[in-house]
């Protein structure tokens, strides 16, 4: 772009801010509705009313358990997804209590620093102390250690157990969206899993369907990421002067060259432009980049060994004055600094076609349509980056409900194991097996270690190996691994398991597959010898790990790999001494999920077919 | 993105035949090339952890490397005595657990590289393992891995194509997960290991039908996929490399990584294709008690050394056609810390193993360890960009052309390089 074209949007955009400014604080503004939605929405849908609620259960939800299809139906697709558009107005009573079981998580940072402080810290603070540990304190150390490592279990499993149990459907997806959109590791050093309970639970999910100044805002204050993306640490260089310098530099008086220890960080500036707002073709440069990031001098967190909450130091914060985006920030500013920053990257249109193309990728196609990322930007600005009127667009479009966009997605692991645990029933599982069983297929919750989150497109999903994964998932489940999924006595009432061969592949292409299978793939599922409802069925399901919905699991081995840094264990190998063992124990885990598969039989093996199936591999 | 759909008339009796057309032919190319091969093969190792390169390859010759680490340092060698550096030209040795490697060098297989790393700044792991992988210091969010786009850059060499395709086994991770180094268009495996590659299927008539699903319906990447991983499992089936016993009296040691390198020579000697092969070993992050001529990391390099060692020496003579390059992400403090350990730091050390290599001879300009040599005040300086000893051997050792888009943004011109092969 045009430098001085440059510089006069964004001067239109700060001016444009500046006269809202008044205008939407006392809660949603009203909305004159927009002729060219409503013109837009009576357009007639190519899929047909069932594929319709299929389609918004596959696509707004993790995925339809029994009897959701239909009851999507009686209330009607838009109804549905109005009332999931407002999730505040949903009772999630099941998965609250589901939630109680994860006591770990409860409470601030701090509470959670109190309760189970980084084994390293004490160690390090016995040393200062001059303590020579005992042979009791090396078994406090190890029960420390394995506490940090079921923290993170809980944090994995209480994320399946949401997508799998909650009534907020469309909230728990676009907050997996934004999770993955505004990236944090778990193990980005010690503190870092105390902080992520609030992220997900204070920073993330009230905002999934806000305003995105504010999740983008709330997301800049939060210690989870300034200190996953180094802002932090990062302060004024000495080459400029910082606010508290400033401020005691008597009127008129020189310049200060001070020498100090650290200086400018510019991991966040650069991820903020590139992955949370503009985008890598958002226009901007490495010196807009440096700007940024010279203007978020100072946001850092207190005190992060005790939980400590974001602050704002003026002594470490450059107040030179900057330029960025073609605008200029005045010298001798603080906090407001950041804020203009925000204030101008999220109004930037760049963003709002970044943001929304991202999220017709999600929501509809890998092959986002132009002209319905186009007018989702012009809700975007029509409402000032509502994000549920932005996602209303998007979602009752005529490409949402195309032709093209049936079972066009590729279910990434998570939407795998997810989405089979509901077809098949399951309650939220409060243990961390499901979470371990999507780490195995390739996912590891809070596990993406670069900022750029977990791929969103179906060809970086499949390789040689994910598929087998994928395959070996669908046999674990058919033998009844899948905590709470039981294919041997699945709908029970309808006594499936001693029907006819071609009785259960009806119900299991109606239940799993959506009821619209090519002829070969049901010739195929139906043909050849298949023992009705034999020994070999029940059999099958009898070997499983018992699911007693308890935490006891965490202490047994397919936990173990959650002691120190364990869920990178599944990504990559984590660097890092302790992690080889990690990476062990977590295939001990994997080993367990598929050891002695018994011979697949009858409706588990229809069951395991189905779920290994490339059409299951689509939502 | 470019995938080859496998699309099977008639799939079922395909499918229990159990002999896909294209395995025939695989195994045709196998008998006419012999063991070997005519492709070169690159092995790439990662020490993921920051290994302490300067009691890897031990600067004895250095007053200040014993100053700087009074509790931890590798005693300089003396002839016949135990538990020192093993002697490579007067100023360097190997740390003495690294003695089943010592042969490699005197036979002059083996090149070790001092000084060398990413030029980044940082002290993070992950940042420094990302940018490694991606070979890309400092850009975070690099969309595919560096022997990836050597994979693209490169094409399929035309007698490698097996039924017009290559081969599934052109790039394999022994890695439970596709690592960062191999992320990207290409096709690669990532398998725990050769056993795991498998159906976990115990009766036929599922396993059948759960092929024939992926073998009929639609052209797309699912399904292309699925016919993709058939492919290979029946290529290894049939290959069977795990008929291949150690040869040469190579004898690994019984731990995962040494397992995986015993896998990799499988591989290599099965003849199924293999370009590129990735595995990594952790438990270098030494912090605390990391030991000096025995310890913990003691422990780590013997059973690094020993693993590599029994691998060429399980491969012999078709080590001229195979290159060893083993990496890690930094190398840490020059000084030992108040733990008898050592902190993040910034140059490493690389050894790149293989016959026709100039090695014997240790690469790399020393920079000195004295105060006002170091990096920051405090660690070893950089004199090589790991970028010019990947594209080295890139170059010389696996032939490629396209070096700049294999190396965006670094200058790939043979001035910059080593050496080295």
């Amino acid at each position: 772009m045009h430098v001085g074209a440059h510089r006069a949007l964004a001067a239109a955009l700060l001016a444009s801010l500046a006269a809202c400014a008044g205008g939407g604080g006392a809660g949603v503004p009203t909305l004159a509705p927009s002729p060219e939605l409503e013109a837009v929405s009576a357009l007639p849908r190519e899929l047909t009313e069932d594929q319709q609620a299929l389609h918004v259960l596959n696509r707004l939800a993790f995925g339809p358990r029994p009897g959701d299809v239909a009851a999507v139906r009686a209330m009607g697709v838009d109804a549905w997804i109005d009332r999931q558009l407002q999730p505040t107005t949903i009772g999630d009573t099941a998965l609250d209590a589901v939630s109680d079981r994860f006591a770990l998580l409860a409470g601030s940072p701090a509470d959670l620093m109190d309760r189970s402080p980084p084994p390293a810290f004490v160690r390090r603070q016995m040393q200062r102390d001059g303590d020579v540990p005992s042979a009791d304190d090396s078994v406090r150390y190890r029960e420390m250690q394995r506490a940090q490592g079921q923290m993170v279990a809980q944090l994995q499993a209480s994320r399946v157990a949401r997508a799998v149990g909650t009534e907020r459907q469309l909230e728990a997806v676009l907050t997996e969206f934004w999770l993955n959109h505004f990236n944090v590791f778990v193990a980005k050093g010690p503190t870092m899993r105390h902080y992520l309970p609030q992220y997900e639970r204070d920073v993330i999910r009230p905002r999934a369907l806000g305003r995105f100044r504010d999740l983008l805002g709330a997301v800049a204050h939060s210690p989870a990421m300034l200190l996953y993306l180094d802002n932090a640490q990062s302060m004024a260089d000495s080459t400029h002067p910082t606010l508290l310098e400033l401020r005691a530099r008597p009127a008129g008086g020189g310049r200060m060259m001070v020498r100090r220890r650290g200086g400018l960080n510019e991991n966040y500036g650069r991820e903020l432009l590139e992955l949370h707002t503009l985008g890598v073709d958002g226009g901007y440069t490495q010196q807009d980049v440096i700007s940024v990031a010279r203007a978020f001098t100072g946001w850092t967190v207190d005190q992060p060994a005790r939980g400590g909450p974001f602050v704002f130091r003026p002594g470490m914060h450059d107040a030179d004055p900057k330029e960025l985006l073609g605008q200029r920030l005045p010298g001798g500013r603080g906090i407001e600094d950041g804020e203009d920053v925000l204030d101008l990257v999220a109004a930037h249109p760049a963003t709002a076609r970044f943001i929304v193309r991202k999220l017709v990728i999600r929501l509809v196609s890998d092959q986002p349509d132009d002209a319905l990322v186009e007018r989702a930007v012009r809700t975007w600005q029509r409402t000032r980056g509502d994000m549920r009127e932005v996602v209303r667009t998007i979602v009752k479009s005529p490409e949402f409900f195309a032709r093209a966009a049936w079972r066009a997605k590729v279910k990434s692991p998570f939407e795998v194991v997810v989405s089979a645990s509901r077809a098949l029933g399951a309650r939220a599982d409060s243990t961390p097996r499901t979470a371990v069983a999507i780490a195995q297929l390739g996912q590891p919750l809070w596990g993406h270690q670069a900022p750029n989150g977990w791929p969103d497109q179906g060809r970086e999903w499949m390789n040689t190996g994910a598929i087998l994964n994928r395959i070996n998932f669908g046999f674990a489940v058919g033998a009844n691994r899948l905590p709470g999924a039981n294919p041997g006595t699945w709908n029970a009432g309808r006594d499936l398991a001693r029907a006819p061969r071609a009785t259960q592949v009806d119900h299991v292409v109606q239940e799993l597959l959506g009821g619209d299978v090519s002829p070969d793939t049901r010739a195929i599922l139906t043909s050849g010898s298949h023992p009705l409802g034999d020994a070999a069925a029940r059999s099958a399901a009898a070997p499983a790990p018992a699911d007693d919905g308890s935490m006891t699991g965490a202490a047994t081995p397919p936990n173990a790999m959650m002691a120190d840094r364990m869920p990178l264990a599944a990504t990559r190998p984590a660097p890092g001494a302790g992690v080889g063992a990690g990476a062990g124990a977590m295939a001990r885990a994997g080993a367990l999920l598929f050891r002695q598969l018994p011979a697949l039989t009858g409706l588990p093996q229809v069951v395991a077919l189905a779920i290994g199936s490339p059409e299951f591999q689509r939502r | 993105m470019r995938r080859r759909v496998f699309m099977k008339a008639g799939a079922l009796s395909l499918v229990t035949l159990g002999l896909s057309p294209s395995f025939l032919r695989r195994g045709a190319y196998a008998m006419s090339h012999g063991a070997g091969g005519k492709g070169r093969v690159l092995v790439c190792l990662f020490q993921r952890g920051a290994a302490d390169a300067l009691n890897v390859l031990v600067p004895f010759g250095e007053r200040a490397y014993y100053e700087a680490r009074p509790g931890i340092a590798v005693p300089a060698p003396s002839a016949g005595a135990p538990n020192r550096a093993l002697d490579l030209d007067g100023f360097f040795g190997l740390h003495p657990a690294m003695a089943p490697l010592l042969p490699l060098y005197q036979r002059g297989l083996m090149a070790p590289i001092a000084a060398v790393g990413s030029p980044s700044s940082t002290r993070s792991h992950f940042d420094a393992q990302d940018y490694m992988e991606t070979a890309t210091p400092d850009v975070k969010g690099t969309a595919s891995g560096w022997l990836n786009r050597y994979l693209a850059a490169k094409g399929t060499c035309e007698a490698c194509l097996v039924n017009g395709a290559p081969s599934p086994f052109r790039a394999v991770a022994l890695t439970a997960q596709t690592p960062r180094i191999l992320e990207g268009p290409s096709a690669t495996v990532a398998m725990d290991g050769l056993d795991a590659f498998a159906l976990r299927a115990t009766n036929v008539d599922a396993a059948a039908r759960i092929e024939a699903l992926y073998r009929t319906g639609q052209a797309d990447v699912v399904h292309a996929s699925g016919s993709e991983m058939f492919e290979a499992m029946k290529l290894l089936r049939s290959a069977n490399p795990q008929q291949y016993a150690p040869r040469n009296g190579a004898q690994y040691p019984a731990t995962p990584f040494a397992q995986k390198l015993r896998q990799i020579a499988q591989l290599i000697r099965a003849n199924v294709g293999l370009e590129l092969a990735f595995a990594d070993v952790g438990g270098w992050d030494t912090h605390v008690n990391q030991g000096g001529a025995t310890g913990q990391l003691a422990n780590r390099l013997d059973e690094f050394a020993r693993a590599i060692a029994a691998f060429v020496q399980d491969l012999g003579d078709a080590m001229a056609d195979v290159t060893v390059l083993t990496m890690s992400e930094f190398g840490r403090t020059v000084r030992q810390n108040g733990n008898g350990g050592t902190d993040h730091g910034h140059a490493t050390t690389m050894f790149v193993i293989g016959d026709g290599l100039k090695g014997g001879k240790v690469h790399g300009r020393w920079p000195g360890l004295a105060r006002e040599q170091l990096y920051e005040g405090r660690d070893l300086a950089l004199t090589t960009d790991f970028r010019a000893v990947f594209a080295e051997v890139a170059a010389r050792r696996l032939g490629a052309t396209s070096l700049d888009a294999v190396f965006p943004g670094f200058d790939v011109s043979p001035a910059g390089w080593l050496g080295i092969a």
